[in-house]
């Protein structure tokens, strides 16, 4: 049961960076990345073959947050021509052509067997392993929430704040949003590509199957759930997310003549109802929408 | 109002004094798809003037002004700031450079308070640059406490101190209009461009704003006013320019230039 409990807090440490980046773009800026997940792949397979090169552990994270960071800088010049929407469904294509690179290139990749034998976050087996990685993970995820805080309340996030009312009217007193918006969206990035990289070690293997879109929108849930724009609702949407992903697995054991195909379906279903009652009867999440104050 | 006329004659004479003008228009053209929005348009804004712009809905003003603060490109002509073209420079430039723009319908920072609005648009901040935001917090303080003070100057200016906190969003719209005003003041400009500051105002605010305006002027900002408010707009400034189906029809003194054939005939809608 400790080993199960530090497995779930792990996997949520790891969303909230995810969704902290996602706060970042989206619910500070208003920047809609619909491929989170992609640049959660560059952090995961840079820092993944760095590692398995003998590269330690902390530089190849490193190394991962600046390559998922500057993959983001096309992304973000794309941003500057294209509308709002536009813009979302680029984010959307650039994850998946992630994905599809990573199956492709197996010269470097190793296509769709993945890479196996990643160096873990903290060498050592049972429990007391278990827990260095959950306080690994903390101390990672307490620092990004520290680095997004401040951020938020200092003057970069008052303009950001303002791109996200109104770009033109930025522009009118000065300042120039392509900038912000650039900054922006390679911070997310970066904090992404670490969420991958700590993934990649955690998990020890990857393959392009587990990049799929489906993650990108559990981050979107996480952030809705927990309220847009709200550093401490990145934290609590991903709570939200957990036990609903986790407890509808429970329900497997209740229901035994359901085959896990089928549950697999199931999870993403009340995920789904829960993304669709909180919409209805809390619609600025459980911590508040500042975009409705 | 004897002050006002007063301060128009000032206005006057420092415009044909033959000082270089703050902001030029020349020339400028606009089609959109077939349709011509603007032809051939002229005018200039002297060094510490106040000129008025009016004309019939859909004449081509605020378009004009989008076209001078580089908001959209023109489809032919040139904009001159303190003699220099700066056709070349995005929106955001332009702005730095000193010439700003309020918009006809206003566009707050909805989500920020009127002091975050009015804090937002100080130039020059190291607390705006992630790098200097976490290795310099000691400047970043500093100048944010340096900015919260000007901007109690402006709120003071403005009369804002009532609504201060309240978000942009809650204000009503001649607010909004004072707050757009306040906003474009703290980025500290040489020529200011309201598009309809009257616009959906109560009469004691016009009078109000009218006066901030005066001030600004008297201490040297340049301003080019649309408005369709006539007595509100004579009361202000030296001069006036008449824009009708995209061209100029009238330019000169307010009382001139009301008085011209054409402009009865456009503008208020009869002949003389
Ligand atoms: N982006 C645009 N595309 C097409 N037509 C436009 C566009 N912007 C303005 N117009 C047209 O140009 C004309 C001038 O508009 P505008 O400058 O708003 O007039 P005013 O401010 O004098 O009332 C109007 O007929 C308007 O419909
Ligand atoms: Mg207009």
């Amino acid at each position: 049961m400790d080993a199960y409990l530090a497995a779930i807090v792990s996997v949520m440490l790891i969303y909230v960076l995810l969704a902290l980046g996602l706060t970042l773009q989206y619910g500070l800026t208003g920047l809609i990345n619909f491929g989170m997940v992609g640049f959660f792949a560059i952090g995961a397979y840079t820092s993944a073959l760095l590692a398995l090169h003998g590269v330690p552990v902390v530089l190849s994270v490193a190394a991962a947050a600046v390559v998922a960071g500057i993959s983001a800088w096309p992304i973000g010049l794309a941003s500057l021509r294209l509308r709002d929407d536009y813009f979302a469904i680029v984010t959307l294509g650039f994850a998946e052509i992630v994905r599809l690179t990573l199956t492709s290139e197996k010269w470097l990749t190793n296509g769709v067997q993945g890479l196996s034998r990643i160096p873990p976050i903290y060498e050592g087996t049972g429990t007391a392993a278990a827990f260095v990685i959950v306080a690994i993970l903390l101390a990672v995820t307490v620092a990004a929430i520290f680095l997004i805080h401040r951020v938020a309340h200092s003057p970069f996030g008052r303009i950001i704040a303002a791109i996200r009312d109104n770009e033109e009217a930025v522009q009118a007193i000065g300042k120039d949003p392509a900038r912000f918006k650039i900054q922006v969206l390679v911070v997310g990035s970066a904090l992404a590509g670490i969420a991958g990289a700590l993934y990649a070690h955690y998990v020890t293997y990857i393959v392009p199957e587990q990049f799929v879109a489906l993650a990108t929108f559990y981050v979107w849930m996480a952030v809705i759930m927990g309220g847009v724009g709200r550093v401490s609702g990145a934290v609590v949407g991903t709570a939200i997310l957990m036990f609903f992903l986790e407890g509808s697995r429970f329900l497997g054991d209740f229901l035994p003549w359901i085959s896990s195909v089928q549950m697999a379906s199931i999870r993403i279903g009340v995920v789904g109802l829960a993304l669709v009652l909180f919409t209805i009867y809390r619609p600025q999440g459980l911590m508040g929408d500042f975009t409705k104050r | 109002m004897n002050a006002i006329t007063h301060h128009n004659a000032i206005v006057a004479d420092r415009g044909a004094s033959g000082a270089p003008p703050v902001l030029e228009v020349e020339r400028i053209s606009k089609h959109f798809g077939g349709f011509c929005a603007l032809n051939d348009v002229s005018l200039s804004v002297p060094a510490g003037g106040l000129v008025g712009l009016i004309g019939p809905n859909g004449a081509g003003k605020s378009t004009l002004f989008s076209i001078i603060t580089g908001f959209i490109a023109p489809s032919e002509g040139t904009i001159r700031l303190r003699g220099s073209p700066v056709d070349t420079l995005s929106p955001f430039a332009r702005a730095r450079a000193g010439m700003v723009r309020t918009f006809q319908v206003p566009r707050e920072f909805s989500h920020l308070s009127v002091r975050e609005n009015l804090m937002a648009a100080i130039p020059d901040q190291a607390g705006e640059h992630l790098f200097d935001l976490f290795f310099k917090p000691q400047q970043v303080r500093i100048q944010e406490e340096q900015g919260a003070a000007l901007v109690e100057e402006t709120v003071d200016f403005l009369k804002l101190k009532r609504i201060a906190d309240l978000p942009a969003v809650k204000l009503s719209g001649g607010q909004k209009k004072l707050l757009e005003l306040g906003r474009v003041l703290m980025t500290r400009p040489s020529v200011i461009l309201l598009d309809e500051p009257f616009s959906g105002v109560n009469p004691v605010l016009i009078a109000e704003i009218i006066d901030r305006i005066i001030e600004l002027n008297e201490r040297g900002i340049s301003f080019l006013v649309i408005e369709h408010d006539l007595e509100a707009l004579t009361r202000l400034v030296g001069r006036l320019t008449v824009m009708d189906y995209g061209t100029v029809i009238a330019e000169g003194a307010p009382q001139a230039v009301l008085a011209d054939a054409r402009v009865r005939a456009a503008y208020l809608g009869g002949p003389a």
